[in-house]
């Protein structure tokens, strides 16, 4: 049977880790590099790279941090942020990176999907959701809405159909980020997790809200998540990822007890 | 010097940089006269069988590989190449190295878990291995170890003392296999952490008895 995985998220920002509250106010907490180092010994089973305001301000993404990172960490890693082209992902997986993810640029082009799956196999294309709660209308019938350009835009797309959409066009995983949830470590949004993980057949990464280990439990269970991913509980030295995992393992979740 | 055999099959460099993470010397080559004079050889892999076969036959690295496994040259497969060194894969019906004996076959359809629920193909986070037949290139690993898998097809040898390790996902499947001086995973060593370095380390140093 498959471990659940255990995610750090490093939001990056012209070379730096950051953290901000439901996308906002996003303070400086360390170097991307050292920090993958430190939670790659810890036990982390991937890895997650945002930068963040690379679609926003339509910069390229940093391949250097991502080639130091690749040299130093052992396990899996993706990163997203500004990726628009085929040729923007195979510069990203040479540099190292064993997933792209991508976002606001496949609710653009949905095609990059298929083309990245066609070229890299579709293990290698995360479809990164951010999703706000509008509650149920015509046009939005899961209740749930897709935002892109980091928070920023509502374009009328429905959370569920985007992911069934995605999933069909290549999508390999789908990293599920709620913008309600995000920073606020009230834990996970879980109706939407289980919703989406119910409806696809491909991995889900369920993203935000994380502050304590039962809500990596919850999420992992009533959530029906594959993987969990985490940010302010780790960054700030409030848990450790062995700490969690025990918490998990306590409660009959399989995870990963050696590295 | 480790020659890792590139034959345009996805990203080889996350290979190429564990391996030189634990101190050995490799390059990473479709030049046969390099994959000769190499004192080992790393075939690894990442994508599908048939256009694989294609590009290897194409570079005529398919008759150069064979015939360092013949020599006796250590050889260690990683994911699509495990795949490559058997028979057969079912994945593009294709004819494979034929190293080892036995097909590549797809996971079955509708696969349930131990606690009912289909389970997702591909087979891809970490997952254990369960020693049948011990090999060097097991040595010293814990037995507790998980390793990264991504993978849709498995290798499923004719003769069972070619199974080093199975590991389970619905169904049990050959995720180490062996003979002679080739060995390969599955899953991939230079993404599984300290113990897939291991594993790296440990096929560095073999000196396979035949």
């Amino acid at each position: 049977m498959l471990s659940k995985r255990i995610i750090p998220c490093l939001d990056v920002h012209e070379g730096k880790t950051t953290k901000g509250v439901k996308f906002k106010n996003n303070v400086e907490i360390g170097d991307p590099v050292e920090m993958a180092r430190f939670y790659y010994e810890a036990g982390a089973d991937e890895i997650v790279f945002y930068d963040i305001t690379a679609s926003y301000q339509k910069r390229g993404i940093m391949i250097d941090v991502v080639r130091r990172v690749a040299e130093t960490i052992f396990i899996p890693f993706s990163v997203g942020g500004g990726i628009r082209t085929v040729a923007d992902m195979r510069t990203v997986l040479l540099a190292g990176a064993e997933k792209i993810s991508v976002n606001s640029a496949a609710v653009r082009n949905p095609d990059i999907i298929s083309q990245g799956a066609k070229a890299f196999g579709n293990q290698c294309v995360v479809l990164g959701m951010d999703v706000k709660r509008v509650g149920k209308s015509r046009k939005i019938p899961s209740g749930y809405e897709i935002v892109i350009n980091g928070g920023r835009t509502f374009i009328g797309i429905d959370a569920l159909q985007w992911a069934i959409k995605a999933q069909d066009l290549g999508a390999g995983e789908i990293c599920l980020n709620s913008i309600d949830a995000d920073g606020t470590t009230d834990g996970y949004e879980l109706t939407l997790t289980a919703l989406i993980s119910e409806n696809v057949d491909i991995p889900v990464i369920a993203s935000g809200g994380a502050g304590k280990p039962e809500h990596l439990s919850d999420v992992l269970t009533t959530g029906k998540a594959d993987a969990a991913l985490i940010a302010s509980m780790v960054h700030y030295g409030t848990y450790s990822i062995s700490e969690i995992k025990k918490f998990l393992d306590s409660r009959a979740i399989k995870v990963r007890k050696t590295w | 010097m480790i020659a890792i055999i590139d034959y345009d099959a996805g990203n080889l460099t996350s290979v190429a940089r564990a391996v030189t993470y634990m101190g050995f010397t490799c390059s990473v080559t479709s030049n046969s006269a390099e994959i000769e004079r190499s004192e080992r050889i790393i075939f690894p892999g990442v994508g599908a069988a048939g256009s694989a076969m294609q590009s290897l036959k194409r570079m005529g690295l398919d008759k150069i590989i064979a015939s360092e496994f013949r020599k006796g040259k250590p050889i260690l497969g990683i994911c699509l190449g495990t795949q490559i060194i058997m028979g057969h894969s079912e994945e593009n019906r294709v004819a494979c190295l034929g190293l080892i004996d036995g097909s590549v076959r797809a996971f079955p359809p509708n696969i349930q878990s131990e606690r009912g629920g289909c389970l997702k193909i591909p087979h891809m986070g970490w997952n254990r291995i369960h020693v049948r037949n011990p090999h060097p290139l097991l040595e010293g690993v814990d037995p507790a170890a998980e390793f990264y898998f991504v993978h849709s097809y498995y290798p499923d040898p004719s003769d069972p003392d070619d199974i080093v390790a199975t590991t389970h996902y619905g169904i049990s499947f050959a995720s180490v296999i062996g003979l002679k001086n080739l060995v390969a995973t599955q899953f991939h060593p230079e993404k599984s952490g300290r113990p897939g370095l291991d594993i790296l380390k440990n096929f560095c140093r073999w000196k396979p008895l035949c």
